[in-house]
């Protein structure tokens, strides 16, 4: 199972919860999963959210592998000037 | 609109264009002689981009109409290398890295070359003095400075 | 990818060439947004708003369609409406029913300076009459210009249906307040109940402008069966032709964008402005048309950054350990919502190693241009509030401020309040490189201040493409996507390609591709050109070179494991008993033809693992006690870069990035007038540093290099930019002994701080 942590803003489309445990094997299945979880979030995916797994930060890499121990980070995508 | 004739030197060139009263030397470079080596960042006179020598005098060409250059001569950057050879301060500026993107540096390089002909032997303060009327935005003018000093050196022979 | 190469092999990447693009910049050759004709064009002009906010009744373009020589007008009604719809492009999210509203007003008008129409006509005077004959009827509305007067209930709304996202439970009633936002890590209030010393202070900063010295320009051609072609000074023609084609429900094989030289972006150009107005005015008169923007138009109605109000509550134990951090930050986005208060929120406080965070930030609408991204977009502005508050907590520690830094230093492992661990970071080198520098011990004199800060931002990956093309001769040709914003990546990214093929730099050509000859890029923006296009063309030499070895395999017979890559020659492996005569790059290129074809490699990648960065900065400044006159003495910046490619133009990122923080510190800002109208739309008015103004900027390349890229890459171009504002600050307080917390400390603001000051 992956540790699954939401940044804080992300609390209010879950319902408050930021820490889960997923069976994930990358990051489309972690989305698909965490959609079905919190339909509100789910809108936001894909287009406003970045991945960090075991502290490398993923953008727009749906099929970016998930080990199963792997501590996984949401928080908003970044870009810059 | 009516356009006036107008008969001028450019870089050593005789050359005749057609402007409307209220057109500028820079839209005459630009627009009728296809000289676009001469930038507008402005239009105002503030930035230095639209530098030329007009009569040997260093002026924005934004602030100059275009009829008033009938009979006159005018160096642009396109007249600064003179055949193979680049101008040592162009050369110095690819040296020193002096440019990013570039689009104030022909107005930098003829307002730095105006500078050395007035002054051979500037100091570090008189170079930004001299160069603070061309804004730029990509560099902090750091390698400007050392590349002008460079090329004065080089131009001494010192 | 990571095989990374050691520094000891290098020959190539850490040199200092001449760039390929210097000769076409020295001889006014370089051809730029506004240089570039088509026969036969228009010239296109935009009608724009006089007022801050007004409803558009109605828009009566016959008169101006009657006059002579006029050839077509659009207004709101050539372009369709637009449902609400995200697309990443730059710094935040962009709504596409925002952007066309943007381009070009609807219902109403929300800033001075908004599109309302605009001409296609044969000269610029007869475009400019046009203009003139253009009636609009306006429903003047009141305005609101203030952030923090646009968060008031009461304030005058610009978005009737905009309620504020972020908030639960839902509110009932419309704000400006777009977003609430909220990052939060540990307990704060335990956390400053610890604390023996407690800072807290509020900060404002002006909107300022990403200042480039080339105005938007660009020239559209559009055919009779829908073809378009389109030249444009951008940062990205890829997110151009998107949302061109989006924007006009266009196929997006049917717009071809050609990037022309740019002068100077720094965010500014990441979003389209005249491009689709353009088009549609090609598509109308059946010619080119070309649209050049003037200052006063890039001043009104482009860029701006937001200006931010930022509240900063910092406490601390007696030894020097920060308990607990929070800081509200309230943006300026401008008339459509989009500040970068995510991003400044996220980097904040990530410098530093806390347990108890609380980040809340407010993206709010006003009656000012939308704003745009700007070299690093909002962390200047979150960290001069937090760099200002740390600096005065070190001074009531009386801890040195590096000390103070490195006792509470964010470390690789370290835990962001925002989501990932640290990687591999370089922050605290660099501060310990400032510690050790001259200059952090030279003696002041008097009136004169010293200031430290420092910066952290993310930088990006993305999707990139390249192709590098072995020409018969065994000579280069590297087509990038990623453009050169002109920081000289395209330099850098040639020498890593010549460095990979062991061949000399001289002998590859970069050029930039447009829209028709590569993959998808991603906008040049996130300090993501090196990077990014860096890690592709690596990918795509190598490429070629897997391609190059299974021909010389071929052409000598030989297995391909036997053959590997050396010094600019297919040769026998080390160790292996398979001999054969190596080939170089150029015998290979000339057989080529004759054995299967012309050889290249390609990379289509989404680039990942981007390095980030941090920078430490050093000012000394004068204060003139009569006039409120700031002047800078000395600067340095130091940065950890990865790895430097090119050392003289990283210096130069640095060196820019500092003069941009330093008119943002002491001069820029956007003045309006009670009627909402922008005052100062000039260089003359808007005053951006001068060489005059500044002193020669020290750099010092700190390298720590990221271990996911095949050199060490971190991206270095927007770090620069956001420590000066606070190092200013600090400097200046030093000097006077009173904490300034508003910019710019230009010299009345200055001036009336020194005479407010209490006996």
């Amino acid at each position: 199972m992956a540790r699954i942590s939401l940044s804080s803003g992300l609390a209010l489309y879950t319902g408050g919860e930021t820490a889960i445990e997923l069976e994930v094997g990358n990051v489309r299945q972690l989305f698909a999963a965490l959609g079905e979880r919190y339909p509100e979030l789910a809108s936001r995916l894909e287009t406003e959210i970045a991945v960090a797994i075991d502290g490398e930060i993923y953008q727009d890499a749906l099929l970016q592998k998930i080990a199963g121990a792997s501590e996984v980070f949401l928080f908003p995508k970044i870009a810059g000037g | 609109m009516a356009r006036h004739h107008v008969r001028a030197t450019v870089n050593g060139d005789a050359v005749e264009f057609l402007c409307e009263t209220g057109q500028t030397l820079l839209e005459a470079l630009r627009d009728e002689l296809r000289l676009t080596g001469t930038k507008e960042g402005c239009g105002t006179g503030d930035c230095g981009a639209c530098s030329v020598m007009l009569d040997g005098r260093l002026v924005c060409s934004c602030l100059v109409l275009g009829v008033e250059a009938e009979g006159r001569s005018i160096e642009t950057i396109e007249g600064m290398a003179v055949g193979e050879a680049l101008h040592p301060l162009q050369q110095k500026f690819l040296e020193h890295a002096a440019l990013q993107c570039g689009i104030c540096t022909p107005g930098i390089l003829i307002a730095a070359r105006a500078l050395l002909e007035r002054n051979p032997d500037p100091t570090e303060a008189e170079v930004r003095d001299g160069l603070a009327g061309n804004l730029c935005r990509c560099t902090g003018y750091h390698k400007i400075v050392e590349a002008v000093l460079a090329a004065a050196r080089e131009m001494r022979g010192a | 990818m990571s095989s990374a190469i050691g520094t000891e092999d290098l020959k190539i990447v850490g040199s200092r060439p001449l760039r390929p693009d210097g000769v076409d910049k020295v001889t006014g050759r370089a051809r730029y947004g506004a240089d570039v004709s088509l026969p036969g064009q228009l010239i296109g002009k935009v009608l724009r708003s006089p007022h801050p906010h007004a409803r558009i009744l109605a828009i009566d373009t016959s008169l101006a369609l009657a006059l002579p020589g006029v050839k077509a007008v659009v207004t709101r009604d050539d372009f369709p409406d637009m449902p609400d719809e995200y697309a990443a492009a730059g710094e935040l999210t962009i709504n596409y029913r925002d952007v066309t509203r943007n381009m070009m007003a609807r219902e109403k008008v929300l800033y001075d300076g908004h599109p309302v129409a605009a001409v296609a006509a044969i000269s610029e005077s007869v475009a400019r009459e046009a203009l003139k004959l253009i009636k609009v009827d306006y429903q003047v509305l009141p305005h609101v210009i203030d952030v923090r007067e646009a968060m008031r209930p009461d304030a005058p709304l610009l978005h009737e249906a905009q309620y504020t996202e972020g908030v639960s439970p839902k509110p009932d009633k419309p704000s400006n307040i777009a977003k609430r936002l909220e990052f939060s890590r540990g307990d704060v209030a335990a956390g400053f109940a610890r604390a023996e010393v407690i800072v807290e202070r509020e900060f404002n900063t002006q909107p300022v402008h990403q200042g480039y010295i080339e105005p938007q320009a660009c020239l559209a051609s559009t055919t009779e069966d829908g073809q378009v072609e389109l030249w444009t000074s951008t940062q990205g023609h890829f997110m151009f032709r998107a949302q061109c084609a989006k924007l006009l429900q266009m196929e997006v094989s049917r717009i071809r964008v050609t990037p022309t030289e740019i002068g100077g972006g720094f965010g500014g150009k990441n979003n389209i402005y005249n491009e689709p107005l353009a088009i549609v005015l090609s598509r109308k008169s059946h010619r080119p048309v070309k649209m050049v923007m003037s200052r006063e138009e890039v001043f009104r109605a482009t860029g701006p950054t937001s200006g931010g109000n930022v509240k900063v509550r910092l406490g601390a134990t007696k030894d020097g350990r920060i308990t607990a951090a929070f800081a509200e930050l309230n943006f300026q986005a401008g008339a459509y919502p989009g500040s970068s208060v995510a991003p400044a929120s996220m980097c904040a406080f990530t410098r530093y190693d806390l347990d108890n965070v609380r980040v809340i930030g407010h993206d709010v609408t006003c009656n000012r241009p939308k704003v745009a991204a700007y070299r690093a977009p909002g962390a200047p502005i979150a960290a001069f509030a937090v760099e200002s508050a740390i600096d005065e907590l070190a001074g009531k520690l009386a801890i040195d401020p590096i000390e103070f830094r490195l006792k509470n230093a964010a470390r690789e492992g370290t835990q962001t309040y925002y989501g990932p661990k640290l990687g591999t970071i370089g922050y605290v080198e660099t501060l310990e490189a400032a510690r050790a520098h001259p200059h952090y011990r030279a003696p002041l004199g008097p009136d004169q201040g010293r200031g430290v800060a420092t910066g952290f931002w993310f930088n990006i990956g993305g999707e990139t493409s390249a192709t590098v093309n072995i020409n018969e001769d065994g000579t280069v040709a590297l087509m990038h996507g990623t453009l050169d914003v002109a920081g000289g990546s395209r330099a850098a990214m040639a020498m890593m390609v010549a460095e990979e093929l062991g061949i000399p730099f001289e002998q590859v050509r970069p050029i930039v591709g447009d829209t028709a000859v590569l993959g998808f890029n991603f906008i040049t923006a996130g300090s993501r050109g090196t990077f990014a296009g860096g890690m592709a063309c690596v990918t795509a030499a190598r490429q070629a070179i897997d391609r190059l070895r299974t021909r010389v395999a071929a052409i000598r017979e030989v297995p391909v494991e036997a053959v590997i890559w050396k010094d600019g020659q297919a040769r026998p492996a080390e160790g292996s008993a398979i001999r054969f005569e190596p080939m170089s790059l150029a015998q290979i290129a000339r057989l080529a033809g004759k054995t299967g074809g012309t050889i290249a490699g390609h990379a289509e990648i989404n680039a990942q693992g981007a390095g980030p960065g941090f920078g430490t900065h050093i000012v000394d400044v004068a204060v003139d006690r009569e006039t409120g006159a700031i002047r800078v003495l000395r600067y340095t910046a130091v940065q950890d870069v990865g790895r430097a490619i090119h050392p003289a133009y990283v210096e130069g990122q640095l060196q820019g990035g500092v003069a941009q923080g330093i008119g943002w510190a002491l001069n820029e800002e956007y003045v309006y007038g009670a009627d909402g109208v922008l005052q100062n739309p000039g260089f003359l008015d808007y005053r951006i540093p001068v060489a005059s103004d500044l002193p020669y900027i020290d750099t010092v390349l700190v390298e720590v290099p990221n271990p996911n890229h095949p050199y060490g890459v971190r991206g270095c171009g927007e770090v620069p930019i956001i420590a000066p504002l606070a190092a200013i600050a600090n400097a200046v307080s030093h000097a006077l002994g009173i904490r300034l917390c508003d910019l710019p400390l230009s010299p009345p603001r200055v001036a009336r701080a020194i005479a407010d000051r209490p006996a």
